[in-house]
């Protein structure tokens, strides 16, 4: 009989309280050497947290992990990467002025002198990329160099470090497609070479693509640890929520109406004076739905805060309902005045005052509103009233208006910004990453609104990084490129490769 | 990321918020100020009873308590206004010393006139000065950038040099030395409250406590309307918590922090009223005495809440009053040593407020994770 051979990580039974919250309960999951383990689960359902266990950054309430079947004590990311586990995180970790060398070096300089180090760790470097196909630049600044290859300095730190598990968190989450494709072939290079990697995403195709073996959790428990290729997203998405979901968005050919929003040659400037948007030419009718696609950082967030009367207009001509806006742009209160809802990217520091309660929320931009003042004061009763009547319709949980904002899970706190911004029979709606960071069930219910929103001939602008949710919703994408339209295509039949090449500026439409 | 902590503010109950930790806090300064009583040779308990017996022991001491907390609930409200407007104005003794120029300027001119419309103008003339002197900091904060902190503090200087200019040279009463102005025509003094009490019958001794008090009261409710039930008290907190949505929402940041500073040093200016109308009944240098500052710890302590404000404003006028006396009992206590008490008060209810906080939340999470688990697997 041959002897087993121990998993390269496991854990069993473990568990973490957050105050009340319960966020892992007996936790056990197995990952073989060699393989890539996928591990899925919604905003809350405690995968992170698990994976923050393992390298060290929080202590178990019980519980216990093994690396090759050896039982481990992890006080700090020190012992872990002693035991030969390296994270890669969502954000990353580097020093920007630094060279690819010294963010390297840095924690692991070997000695007095930095001579022989650098000496030793430019070697190594070079042999890791060859034998990975990890190639950077080891001599330009972090802060010159793409995502993806910032990303790429963060694997070869944890591989330089001895890592032979590696944990990356959400590691596509600011790639584009040729990126992440890239990382991909990098991944199952380590995987080949013997490593072991642990995903950790929201993204069920990932997991399809990449993973040999997926473990799904919900609520803070593992629900199933089953292999990749004895399952399919549906059954993946289903397990994740607890129940059947609509992963397609379905929705009727668009009946596109009147023009709402013409844009001409916009350029607009971020606060620090840099030209964000550089000559924007787009249109939007009534019922229709016009995607942004991009990578972030090209300035959709500029344009969307310019329309929303957030940021002036540098240049160029914008009209609404057939009317032209002034040249400077309008700001938020008479925009609102004119019909427009804006659902903002950053619902936390833009969106919402999380320290005010959930029904002062519900009138941000709106508080002028008669319907919610009196001669001198604020209507209180009418403010909570609108507040329960978009918790109900909006499904918000808890349903409690006096509830601090800060105090909603990140879906219910999008709900309530799209509950105030959608119903309010918006003209035109600007709508930027409406579903980041919000659990599958939500994303279902804000799709379902959206089109619904459209159907009813509202216009909607929408920006989104997520590609799917792009095709999905949009009668019509466009393409953003370091501050310009570089091209259009049609959802139906878009070939993700060329969008993906227009999106890093490398192909015309 | 998923399974992050859970920060939801308000995961203690509210009075461990408002009563248990303030309370922990007073404490920790009044231990620290027993070792010091001790250090210098006298009993504590003698020296803190007779403090809190000379306070609130009899009907005038009471009268001196409630004098010193009147200016302190307009400095601390004033505190508070900027504060929940984002800006951290400890400019209140300037203000105050130009509002008290405002109400002094009025008890000068309306000689001849009933004291009810003195006492109108008064409180406008106090307000308009002590927001006019706000409002240069205010200004050049919203248009300019330059710090609050740094400005308004200059103009406590600006402000305290101004006054001696004006006492010495412009509005001092001929042919004497002293610089003050000459007192106002009585028919203009703000009732004192032994008068204002004897027209209900009601006899109480005579001490500097005046119908400012009552003013010091409704400022404690208007604010809290202002700030909590009007929309442009909504527009000020939403700037002070959140200046990129209040952006979003069509709100201007710029000229709300100028409309906040206008209000913050209005109720400053007040304190001018109780000081100058009230009280002194002339011009003077020095009046407002360090309740601008005070404001601060007031407000603080009391979590920028109006009825935080005004506990907190008591407190405070307790160590002002009792302290004073004590000064006066004990030579072994001098005044600085009064100051020592009162700094501990402001050093652990001010600067150290979150002393005790970490632990005390942690407890009661503990216990509450513990309820409910038993509550689970029960």
């Amino acid at each position: 009989m041959p002897v087993p051979v121990p998993p390269a990580l496991e854990t069993r039974a473990v568990n973490k309280w957050f105050g009340a919250n319960h966020a892992n309960r007996d936790v056990s999951l197995s990952v073989p050497k060699g393989t890539i383990h996928g591990i899925v689960g919604e905003n809350g359902a405690g995968k992170s947290t698990i994976m923050s266990i393992v390298y060290g950054y929080l202590q178990p309430d019980g519980g216990e992990i093994l690396v090759d079947g050896r039982a481990l004590a992890v006080r700090g990311p020190r012992d872990a990467l002693a035991a030969g586990i390296g994270m890669v995180h969502q954000h990353f970790m580097l020093v920007d002025p630094f060279t690819v060398l010294e963010n390297v070096l840095l924690g692991a300089e070997g000695g007095w002198t930095l001579t022989r180090g650098m000496a030793r760790a430019r070697a190594e470097l070079t042999r890791l990329a060859r034998d990975y196909g990890l190639e950077v630049e080891l001599d330009r600044p972090v802060g010159d160099l793409p995502v993806g290859a910032q990303q790429r300095v963060e694997i070869l730190k944890a591989l330089y470090r001895g890592a032979d598990i590696l944990i990356l968190d959400e590691p596509t989450g600011v790639l584009t497609p040729q990126e992440a494709d890239h990382l991909f072939r990098i991944l199952r290079a380590l995987r080949d070479q013997g490593k072991t990697l642990v995903i950790i995403t929201h993204k069920l195709r990932e997991i399809m693509e990449l993973t040999d073996n997926v473990t799904v959790m919900r609520r803070g428990e593992v629900v199933a640890n089953v292999r990749t290729a004895d399952t399919d997203k549906e059954r993946l998405a289903e397990l994740m929520v607890g129940r059947k979901v609509q992963l397609r968005v379905d929705k009727r050919p668009a009946r596109p109406g009147a023009e709402v929003l013409a844009v001409e040659g916009l350029r607009v400037r971020d606060p620090s004076g840099a030209e964000r948007v550089r000559g924007v030419d787009l249109r939007v009718r009534a019922g229709e739905i016009v995607g942004i696609a991009g990578v972030s950082g090209n300035g959709q967030s500029e344009l969307l805060e310019a329309l929303g009367g957030m940021l002036p207009f540098a240049g160029g001509r914008v009209r609404l309902h057939g009317q032209e806006l002034p040249s400077g742009g309008l700001d938020a209160r008479s925009l609102r005045g004119l019909g427009v809802g804006h659902v903002p990217e950053d619902r936390q520091r833009v969106g919402l005052v999380t320290g005010f309660s959930a029904d002062e929320n519900a009138i941000l931009g709106h508080h002028d509103d008669p319907a919610y003042n009196g001669r001198l004061l604020l209507d209180r009763r009418a403010v909570r009233a609108r507040c329960e009547a978009e918790m109900e319709a909006y499904d918000v949980r808890p349903r409690d208006p006096r509830l601090p904002a800060s105090g909603f899970s990140g879906g219910n706190q999008q709900k309530i910004v799209l509950a105030r911004e959608m119903e309010r029979n918006p003209g035109l709606l600007l709508v930027g990453q409406p579903t980041r960071g919000v659990d599958i069930g939500a994303i279902e219910f804000i799709h379902r609104r959206l089109v619904a929103l459209r159907d009813e001939g509202k216009a909607i602008l929408l920006v989104s990084v997520e590609l799917d949710e792009i095709l999905g919703l949009s009668d019509r994408v466009l393409v953003m490129f370091d501050g310009r339209i570089v091209g259009e295509v049609d959802p139906a039949g878009a070939d993700e490769r060329r969008l993906g090449l227009m999106m890093a500026g490398a192909a015309a439409g | 990321m998923a399974g992050g902590g859970t920060g939801v503010p308000g995961a203690v109950p509210g009075w461990v918020d408002h009563a248990l930790l303030p309370l922990l806090n007073l404490l920790a300064a009044f231990t620290l100020s027993v070792a010091v009583i001790l250090a210098i040779g006298e009993n504590p308990l003698d020296v803190l009873g007779l403090m809190v017996q000379e306070a609130l022991g009899y009907p005038e001491a009471i009268g001196y308590t409630l004098y010193y907390a009147t200016n302190y609930v307009f400095t601390g409200l004033a505190v508070a206004v900027a504060f929940h407007c984002g800006l951290f104005n400890i400019g209140g003794e300037g203000q105050a010393t130009i509002g008290g120029l405002g109400a002094g300027l009025v008890g000068l001119a309306l000689t001849g006139w009933p004291w009810p419309l003195a006492a109108a103008a008064a409180i406008l003339a106090s307000a308009l000065f002590g927001a006019a002197w706000a409002w240069i900091p205010g200004w050049l904060q919203a248009r300019r950038g330059s710090h609050i902190v740094i400005t308004t503090i200059m103009f406590n200087f600006i402000a305290a040099s101004l006054m001696t200019y004006l006492m010495v040279d412009v509005l001092i009463r001929p042919g004497q030395q002293a610089p003050e102005s000459r007192e106002f025509d009585p028919g203009v003094w703000l009732p004192s409250m032994e008068q204002g009490l004897g027209w209900f019958g009601i006899a109480v001794p005579p001490s500097p406590l005046n119908l400012s008090f009552l003013w010091a009261l409704a400022c404690c409710v208007l604010v809290y309307l202002f700030l909590w039930r009007t929309r442009w008290g909504y527009e000020l907190r939403t700037v002070g918590r959140n200046e990129r949505a209040a952006v979003y929402a069509g709100i201007r940041p710029a000229r709300v922090m100028i409309v906040a500073m206008l209000i913050s040093g209005a109720l400053a200016g007040f304190v001018g009223v109780n000081e100058i109308l009230g009280v002194q009944h002339r011009l003077m240098l020095n009046v407002v005495g360090g309740a601008g500052f005070v404001g601060i710890a007031v407000a603080l302590m009391g979590r920028n809440h109006p009825v935080g404000i005004l506990l907190a404003a008591l407190l405070f006028g307790v160590l002002a009053q009792g302290g004073a006396q004590v000064a006066f009992e004990y030579p072994s206590v001098n005044r600085e040593l009064v100051m020592v008490i009162q700094g501990l008060v402001i050093l652990f209810a001010g600067a150290l407020e979150n002393l005790f906080r970490p632990r005390v939340e942690a407890l009661f999470r503990r216990r509450r994770a513990a309820v409910s688990t038993i509550q689970g697997r029960g």
